[in-house]
């Protein structure tokens, strides 16, 4: 009820909707996405190929920079955020997240040991 | 505090005409559809995560045929990253320019979309061509399977996203921005938006980790 207004109930927002209404304030934060995600993408492009850094960071360096740069398509381009008429859409994306990881992660870590576990195949033929 | 707005409010309407409802009701259908967009797209990228495990898992595995760092084009690869994110942003010109029902911004918003989008679409497909006239088809090993489900369902994702594009254009200029347009260009604002986050996942792990020498 603290969300109530002279009577009138308001809703949560939809997805991709914005709070604000002006248009130069919603063509600035698509402006600043823009800028964040190209610095991100050059940046991701830049470490790819580089000798500058330690190489075996590379890897890591790439998934913390794609991470990051889905955090800014999120919330600039899609304007999911924290605030209280935004839950439904936040834990919708929870769920996917959620989903999204166990995949990908139980896939990654249960096949590597797969791998590591298996003989070669010739080693195996000799066995039969 | 509570006790007061009520008090206020009973003096400015005593005789309960518009009655303060304690349950709001159902949301607009505006959020309703964008919400159940919103799921759909959740799906979708939980569909992908699949194309990306399975990928992470085959990449090694060439069968004798070429790695990643062999037959990638990173100049090609991030001219088309640069292509999706300039038509994310054009894209969201577009929302804006619906919302406040201005059509020269619009039209203008989608077609740079579409072309950009098009860009994006004629270099994956040229890379395409290219691999399988060199004989690295998708049946050539399974990392080559992995690399052409992945990256061809992200572009059939795109071919799908243009053709809605022109549908939508082609619907506010036989119908004007009605409700149910707008929803449908909030719906497909999302989608466009969606599949860009998408290819951050691809041109990070496919093209630049699977491209590692």
């Amino acid at each position: 009820m603290s969300e109530q207004t002279h009577g009138m109930v308001k809703h949560d927002l939809a997805p991709g909707e914005e709070e604000q209404h002006s248009v130069g304030a919603r063509v600035v934060g698509y402006v600043v996405g823009l800028v964040l995600a190209l610095l991100l993408t050059a940046t991701s492009f830049f470490i790819a190929g580089t000798d500058l850094v330690w190489q075996p960071s590379i890897p890591v360096a790439l998934i913390v920079l794609a991470i990051a740069q889905m955090g800014v398509h999120l919330v600039f381009f899609l304007h999911i955020t924290t605030g209280p008429d935004n839950t439904n859409n936040v834990l919708a994306l929870a769920f996917g997240l959620l989903v999204v990881f166990l995949v990908v992660g139980g896939t990654v870590w249960i096949m590597a040991h797969l791998n590591a576990n298996m003989p070669p195949m010739d080693q195996i033929m000799r066995m039969q | 505090m509570a006790m007061t707005t009520t008090a206020d409010h009973a003096r400015a309407d005593p005789h309960h005409i518009g009655v303060v409802i304690e349950h709001p009701g159902p949301a607009p259908k505006r959020i309703v559809t964008a919400y159940g967009f919103w799921v759909f797209l959740l799906s979708d990228i939980v569909m992908f995560s699949c194309f990306f495990a399975a990928y992470a898992v085959l990449v090694g595995q060439t069968a004798g045929g070429p790695k990643g760092a062999e037959i990638f084009d990173q100049r090609s690869v991030a001219i088309e990253t640069v292509c999706l994110l300039l038509s994310s942003f054009t894209c969201g010109m577009a929302s804006i320019a619906a919302d406040v029902r201005n059509r020269f911004w619009f039209y203008l918003g989608m077609t740079v979309t579409c072309v950009l989008g098009l860009i994006f679409l004629v270099l994956e497909f040229r890379e395409f061509a290219d691999l399988i006239a060199r004989g690295y088809g998708p049946s050539r090993s399974a990392f080559l399977t992995a690399f052409f489900s992945l990256v061809g369902c992200h572009g059939l994702h795109v071919s799908a996203g243009v053709l809605w594009l022109l549908t939508m254009m082609a619907q506010v200029f036989a119908k004007g921005f009605r409700a149910d347009v707008l929803r449908r260009m909030m719906c497909f604002a999302l989608f466009w938006h969606a599949l860009d986050i998408i290819w951050v996942g691809v041109f990070s792990v496919v093209y630049l980790l699977g491209g590692a020498p």
